[in-house]
C-alpha cells in the first residue's frame, strides 16, 4: 500500500483542526471579552507566532520523529479538543482568565507548529523536496480554507463552540492513531501502548462531546441552542450568558431574562412610562430587582436624576452586569455610574428595614412569580412596604409577566396593586423574545392615562403612537369576565398558584 | 458515646431503621457546638425537698398580690391587673427568662422559639385576647362579619406546611400524593364529621369545641366523646386509612404530645373543630413571628416589667385567716424572702401544688393527682445555610417542615415570617415524649446524645444538615404539657381545682386540659378578675 496519499490527508485535517482552534479561541474571547477586534488579532497574532516557535523547537527533535509526531497529536487533540469548555469554565471561575486564554493558545499553536515540519521530515524521504513542499503546503491552506468556511456556516450554528472543539480534537486523536498504522515501520518501540493512550483520548472526549451541556451545567441540557459564554450557579440562581444569532441572552434559572436584540423593547417600555406619569425633575429612583442594569441604563437617561438605589439579590449578577462586557456594553455601564449605588439584598427584607428617603420613580424588575420566595415580592404586604417609600405623587411601574399566556396572573398583580390603595393602569407590549408582556403602572394618587413618552429622551421603540397603544388591551388578554380573581397575599400566596397552574400548560 | 449505646438510644427515640441507617453512615463524630439550655435542674430539686423555711422578720414584704409564675397565665393576670390600674402585685418566676413554655431566644440575627410558636386568630367573642392582639398593633380593624382582621405580616406566610414522605417534600400536611380512592373517601368523611361537630350547638347554643374550654357545652352528648380515645371513636366510625389515622396522630402529638390511643376523642375533634367558624370554612389563620409566643410574653413582659422577679422561686406558700404568706428563694443572691400577701395567684404547673401549697404537703387534694404532664425537648440549630433541595422540583422549605416516618414533629423555620429565604436561619425541632417514662428517659440523656438524635432524625430529609448546624441548643421540658387522656378534661378534677382554695385562686393552662396560649390567657385574666373583686370587696 502506498501510504504516502494518506498522509497527506493526515496534512488536511491536521490544517483544518489546527485554524479551527483558533477561531474557537477568537470568537471565545471575542463572546466574553467584548471588542472582537482586538481579540481576533491577538490570537492571531499570538498563535501564529507560537507556531513559528513549535517549527523552530522541531528542529532540535533528533530521533523517534515518528513517536514524537503521534504525541503531539494527541496532545493537540487533548488541548485543543477541550479548549473551549476549559476556557469557559475559567471564565465563569478564575479571575486571571486572559492568562489562561492566551497560554493555551500559545500552547496549541506551538504544537501545532511543531505538526507539519516533522510531517514533513518523515515524507521527505517519499518524494522529492520540490513536491513534498508544494503538496504539504497548499494542503495546509486547503485545509485552512476548510475550516473558515465550515467554522461559521455550520459548526457554530450546529454544535456550537464546545462541541466544535470537542469534534476536532476527537480528529485530531484519530489522525494520531492512523498514524501509528501509517508510521508503523517507523516506530520502534511502544505501538501499542500509543495506540491505547489514543483511544483513551478519544474516549474522553467523545464522553464530553456527548455531555457536553453537562459540562457548562447540570440542568442545561438542551435548553439552550446558542453557545453559553458564561454558566455559574450563584448561592441564589443559576447565572447563564449565551451567545446566538441574534445576539447575547441572560437566564435565570433557565428563565430568559432578555436577549439583546430585543431588550430595547422590553426595557423602554418599563421604564418610560413612570417617567411620563412622574412629570417634571424626578431626582431620586429606586429600581428593585433588574441586576442586569438594562432599566438602569433608560433610568440615567434622565438629567435630573440624581440618585439611583439598586436593589438586587444577588452580588454575582450585579457583578456580573458591570464586568461581563457583553452585557456591561449593552447596559452602558450603567452599574458604573457615580448616581447608581448597588444594595444587594432581598428586596422584601430591604423594604422591610431600610430606612430611606422617599422616592419619585420606582421600577420593579423581578423574575416572575414561578416560586415562593419570588411570589412574595407581589404581595399586598410588599406593595404597603414599597409605598412607606414612595411620596404622594410617586409613579412605580411593575412587570407583571404575560397577560396573554397567564391571564390571570397578570390581573391578580393588577387587583393585588388595587387592593393595596395604588390608583393603576394597566399596559403591555410586545418583545419577540417574550411574545406580550405586561406590566403596571401605577400612583398613590388618581392620575390621567399618559399620552406620550416624555420628550428630548432618545428613544428606539417608543414613539407617541406605539406609547399609547400599550394602554389598550385586546379581547384574549383583558380582566377574564368569568373568574373571580384572587388577591395575592403573604398567607395565601395566589399568585404563585395561578402561575404555576398557566405556565404548566406550556411546559 | 459508644456504637452500642448510641444505637440502643437512636433507636429508643427514633426506631430502628433510623438508627440502623445513622450507625451505617457513622457521622456521630461530625458534631456542632452547644448545650441545654433553661431552668437548672436543681430548681426541680429545691421544690421537691419539701422545705419549711423560716424567714427572718426582716425579709417580710407587703403586697396586695403574688403571681407565682411567668408563663402566658401569670403575665395575662398581671397584665389585666396593670389595665385595671391595680399596681399592688408582684410577678415571682423562677426562670431567668419569662414566658415559660412560651419563652424564646434570639441571637443578633433573629429570634426563635423555645416552645409555644403559633396563635389560630381568635374568633369574635374572645374580646379580651383581642383587645391584646389590638394593644399590640397586630389588627387593623374587623371584616364585615364582624371578625378581627389580623395584618398581613404576621399571618403564617404560605407555604405553611411541607411533608416529607420517601425522599421527597410535599406539600400540605395530609398526605395527598398516592392516596387511594378509599384513603380519599374516609378523609371526606372524617371532614363531615369535623363539620358535625363544628355545626352543632347544644340546647343553650353553646357550640361543642371552642377556646377558650369554658365556652364549650357540657351537654353529655359532647363529653361523654371524653371517655373513650380518639383511636377507639375513629375505629367506631370505620375509619382505616393509614395516613388519615397519621394525620390524627399528627395532631395529637403536636397539640397534647400524646400518641392517637392515649388522647380522649374529645380531646382529639377539639383540635380539629375548635378553630374552624362554620362547616366548609377554612380553620382559622395562625399569627406567628420568629420567635413564636415568645411576642406575646415579652409584650406582657414589658407592660409589668417593674413588678417581676426573675430568677426567684417560691418555696413556699402558707395560706392563713387574712391572706396567704409566699416565701421565695432569689437563685442568684441564694437569699430567701417573704411576702405577706392578701391573694395569690398561682399559675405554675399544678402538679407543684404539692410541694408549694403548705396546706397540700401532707395532703393533697385527689383531683389534683389527675393532672398528667409528657415530656418534651426542642432544639434550636443554628444553620449556616438552608439545607439543598435533593430535586429541583421538591416542594421548598415552608413554616412547618414534617418528616412522615418521624416520631418527632419536625421543625418550624424561624426566618420564614421575616420574609428571609436565602441563608443563615435558625430550625426549632419538636420531639414530643409520648410514652409514660419520657420524663426520666428525657433526663437520662445529656446535650450530646439528644443533639445526635435531632440530626440522626434530621439527616432522613436533609442529608446535609451535620454540615450546615454549626451549633444546637437544646432545652428539656421536664413537664411541657398537660395530658388530655381520656376521662380527665370532664372528670370533675378540673372544675375542682380551679375554685380558689383559701385566698390562692389558680390560673395554669392545666387548669384547661389542654396547654394552649388562649387557655393560659383565659385562666390568668380569670384570676385576675376574681382577685380583683375580692380586692374590691375586701
Ligand atoms: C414544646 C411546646 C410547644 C408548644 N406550642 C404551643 C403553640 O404553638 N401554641 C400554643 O398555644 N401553645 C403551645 N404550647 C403550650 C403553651 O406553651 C402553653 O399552653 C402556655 O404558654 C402555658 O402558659 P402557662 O402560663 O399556663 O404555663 P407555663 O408556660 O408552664 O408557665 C408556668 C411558669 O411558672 C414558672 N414556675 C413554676 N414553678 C415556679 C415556682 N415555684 N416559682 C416561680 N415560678 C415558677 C415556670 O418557670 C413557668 O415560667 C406549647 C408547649 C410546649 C411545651
Amino acid at each position: 500500500m502506498n501510504r504516502t496519499p494518506l498522509l497527506f490527508l493526515n496534512v488536511f485535517v491536521i490544517a483544518t483542526c489546527g485554524l479551527i482552534y483558533e477561531l474557537v479561541a477568537g470568537t471565545l474571547s471575542s463572546y466574553v471579552l467584548g471588542d472582537s477586534v482586538t481579540q481576533f488579532s491577538l490570537i492571531i497574532g499570538i498563535y501564529l507566532f507560537a507556531m513559528g516557535v513549535g517549527s523552530w523547537l522541531s528542529g532540535f527533535i533528533e530521533k523517534n520523529i515518528a513517536e514524537k509526531f503521534v504525541d503531539i497529536e494527541l496532545a493537540v487533540a487533548v488541548i485543543g479538543g477541550f479548549s473551549a469548555p476549559l476556557l469557559f469554565f475559567s471564565f465563569a471561575n478564575l479571575s486571571f482568565f486572559s492568562i489562561v486564554l492566551y497560554g493555551m493558545v500559545f500552547i496549541i499553536g506551538t504544537l501545532v507548529g511543531l505538526e507539519i515540519p516533522l510531517l514533513m521530515r518523515i515524507l521527505k524521504d517519499e518524494l522529492d523536496f520540490k513536491d513534498l513542499v508544494s503538496r504539504v503546503l497548499s494542503l495546509d491552506y486547503i485545509g485552512a480554507l476548510a475550516a473558515s468556511l465550515l467554522f461559521p456556516l455550520f459548526l457554530v450554528p450546529k454544535l456550537g463552540l464546545t462541541r466544535t472543539s470537542l469534534l476536532f480534537g476527537m480528529l485530531n486523536a484519530v489522525v494520531g492513531i492512523w498514524a501509528t498504522w501509517l508510521l508503523e515501520p517507523l516506530i520502534r518501540k511502544n505501538v501499542n501502548f500509543l495506540r491505547v493512550k489514543g483511544f483513551v483520548i478519544i474516549l474522553l472526549l467523545f464522553a464530553a462531546f456527548i455531555k457536553a451541556d453537562k459540562l457548562t451545567s447540570l440542568a442545561e441540557d438542551a435548553l439552550f441552542t446558542d453557545d453559553i459564554i458564561y454558566a455559574k450557579s450563584s448561592p441564589y440562581q443559576r447565572i447563564v450568558v449565551t451567545k446566538g444569532k441574534t445576539g447575547y441572552a441572560l437566564f435565570l434559572n433557565g428563565n430568559l431574562q432578555f436577549n439583546s436584540f430585543d431588550e430595547y423593547r422590553y426595557h423602554e417600555a418599563l421604564v418610560h412610562p413612570a417617567f411620563a406619569a412622574f412629570g417634571a425633575n424626578p431626582k431620586r429612583v429606586l429600581v428593585l430587582g433588574g441586576g442586569d442594569g438594562l432599566a438602569i441604563r433608560e433610568v440615567l437617561k434622565y438629567p435630573s436624576v440624581e440618585n439611583v438605589t439598586l436593589v438586587d439579590l444577588d452580588p454575582m449578577m450585579t457583578e456580573l452586569s458591570n464586568n461581563l462586557p457583553a452585557i456591561a456594553n449593552l447596559n452602558k455601564n450603567a452599574l458604573a455610574d457615580k448616581r447608581v449605588s448597588v444594595i444587594n439584598n432581598d428586596a422584601y427584607v430591604w423594604l422591610d428595614n431600610a430606612e430611606t428617603e422617599p422616592f419619585d420613580v420606582a421600577i420593579v424588575d423581578f423574575p416572575d412569580p414561578n416560586n415562593f420566595a419570588l411570589g412574595k415580592l407581589y404581595t399586598t404586604r410588599f406593595y404597603n412596604l414599597l409605598k412607606t417609600k414612595l411620596k404622594p405623587d410617586s409613579a412605580i411601574v411593575i412587570q407583571c409577566t404575560s397577560p396573554l399566556i397567564a391571564r390571570n396572573s397578570y390581573w391578580c398583580i393588577i387587583k393585588t396593586l388595587e387592593s393595596a390603595g395604588f390608583h393603576v393602569k394597566p399596559y403591555q407590549t410586545t418583545v419577540p423574545s417574550f411574545g406580550v408582556w405586561g406590566y403596571a403602572l401605577a400612583k398613590l394618587e388618581p392620575f390621567e392615562t399618559p399620552k406620550k413618552p416624555p420628550g428630548n429622551i432618545e428613544l428606539k421603540f417608543l414613539n407617541d403612537n406605539s406609547f399609547a397603544s400599550m394602554f389598550e388591551f385586546s379581547t384574549d388578554t383583558s380582566l377574564p369576565k368569568d373568574e373571580e380573581i384572587e388577591i395575592n397575599r403573604l398567607d395565601n400566596q395566589a399568585l404563585v398558584r395561578y402561575y404555576e397552574a398557566e405556565w404548566r400548560r406550556f411546559e | 458515646m459508644s456504637e452500642f449505646t448510641r444505637r440502643e438510644i437512636l433507636t429508643a427515640f427514633l426506631g430502628l431503621p433510623f438508627a440502623l441507617a445513622a450507625c451505617r453512615s457513622n457521622s456521630a463524630d461530625d458534631f456542632p457546638d452547644g448545650e441545654i439550655v433553661g431552668a437548672n435542674v436543681d430548681v426541680g430539686h429545691i421544690l421537691r425537698e419539701n422545705r419549711n423555711v423560716e424567714v427572718s422578720e426582716n425579709n417580710w414584704e407587703n403586697a396586695r398580690v403574688a403571681i407565682v409564675g411567668g408563663g402566658v397565665a401569670g403575665l395575662s393576670a398581671a397584665w389585666k391587673f396593670q389595665k385595671e390600674n391595680f399596681d399592688d402585685f408582684i410577678l415571682l418566676e423562677l426562670e431567668n427568662k419569662i414566658g415559660g413554655t412560651a419563652q424564646s431566644g434570639k441571637n443578633d440575627f433573629i429570634g426563635y422559639p423555645w416552645g409555644a410558636h403559633y396563635l389560630p386568630v381568635p374568633f369574635q367573642e374572645n374580646t379580651e385576647l383581642i383587645s391584646l392582639l389590638d394593644e399590640m398593633n397586630l389588627t387593623e380593624g374587623k371584616n364585615q362579619n364582624g371578625e378581627i382582621v389580623v395584618k398581613e405580616q404576621f399571618l403564617c406566610r404560605e407555604p405553611e406546611e411541607r411533608v416529607f414522605y420517601k425522599g421527597r417534600w410535599y406539600e400540605g400536611l395530609y398526605l395527598n400524593v398516592g392516596a387511594s380512592d378509599e384513603d380519599k373517601r374516609q378523609l371526606g368523611e372524617f371532614q363531615k364529621q369535623v363539620d358535625f361537630w363544628v355545626n352543632w350547638r347544644d340546647p343553650k347554643g353553646k357550640r361543642a369545641f371552642v377556646l377558650p374550654v369554658a365556652n364549650c357545652s357540657t351537654d353529655a352528648e359532647v363529653t361523654d366523646l371524653d371517655k373513650i380515645s380518639f383511636t377507639d371513636w375513629l375505629k367506631q366510625k370505620g375509619f382505616t386509612s393509614e395516613r388519615l389515622l397519621w394525620y390524627c396522630d399528627y395532631a395529637c402529638r403536636d397539640d397534647y404530645g400524646l400518641r392517637l390511643e392515649q388522647t380522649s376523642a374529645w380531646a382529639g375533634l377539639f383540635y380539629f373543630c375548635s378553630r374552624v367558624r362554620k362547616s366548609g370554612d377554612e380553620s382559622q389563620s395562625f399569627i406567628t413571628f420568629p420567635e413564636g409566643n415568645g411576642r406575646f410574653v415579652n409584650f406582657l413582659h414589658e407592660k409589668v416589667r417593674d413588678k417581676t422577679r426573675l430568677k426567684t422561686i417560691a418555696l413556699e406558700i402558707v395560706p392563713n385567716e387574712t391572706g396567704v404568706d409566699v416565701i421565695y428563694l432569689n437563685t442568684e443572691t441564694n437569699e430567701i424572702r417573704g411576702l405577706r400577701c392578701k391573694k395569690t395567684i398561682f399559675a405554675a404547673p399544678i402538679f407543684t401544688t404539692k410541694y408549694l401549697i403548705r396546706d397540700f404537703r401532707q395532703n393533697t387534694p385527689d383531683f389534683f393527682q389527675e393532672f398528667e404532664h409528657n415530656a418534651w425537648f426542642v432544639a434550636n440549630l443554628f444553620l449556616k445555610d438552608r439545607p439543598k433541595s435533593q430535586f429541583t422540583k421538591d416542594f421548598p422549605l415552608a413554616w412547618d417542615n414534617v418528616i412522615y416516618e418521624s416520631p418527632s414533629l419536625g421543625y418550624v423555620n424561624a426566618t420564614h415570617q421575616k420574609g428571609i429565604d436565602y441563608g443563615q436561619t435558625v430550625f426549632t425541632y419538636y420531639f414530643p415524649m409520648c410514652d409514660g417514662k419520657g420524663r426520666a428517659k428525657l433526663f437520662g440523656l445529656g446535650w450530646k446524645e439528644l443533639a445526635d438524635i435531632c440530626l440522626t432524625d434530621l439527616s432522613l430529609a436533609h442529608k446535609d444538615i451535620r454540615e450546615l448546624a454549626e451549633r444546637i441548643d437544646i432545652m428539656r421540658w421536664g413537664h411541657a404539657m398537660i395530658s388530655p387522656r381520656p376521662n380527665f378534661i370532664w372528670s370533675g378534677a378540673r372544675e375542682k381545682a380551679q375554685k380558689p382554695f383559701r385566698h390562692i385562686h389558680f390560673a395554669h393552662s392545666d387548669l384547661s386540659g389542654i396547654a394552649l396560649f388562649e387557655e393560659a390567657f383565659f385562666h390568668g385574666i380569670r384570676a385576675a378578675k376574681e382577685t380583683l373583686r375580692a380586692n374590691l370587696q375586701g
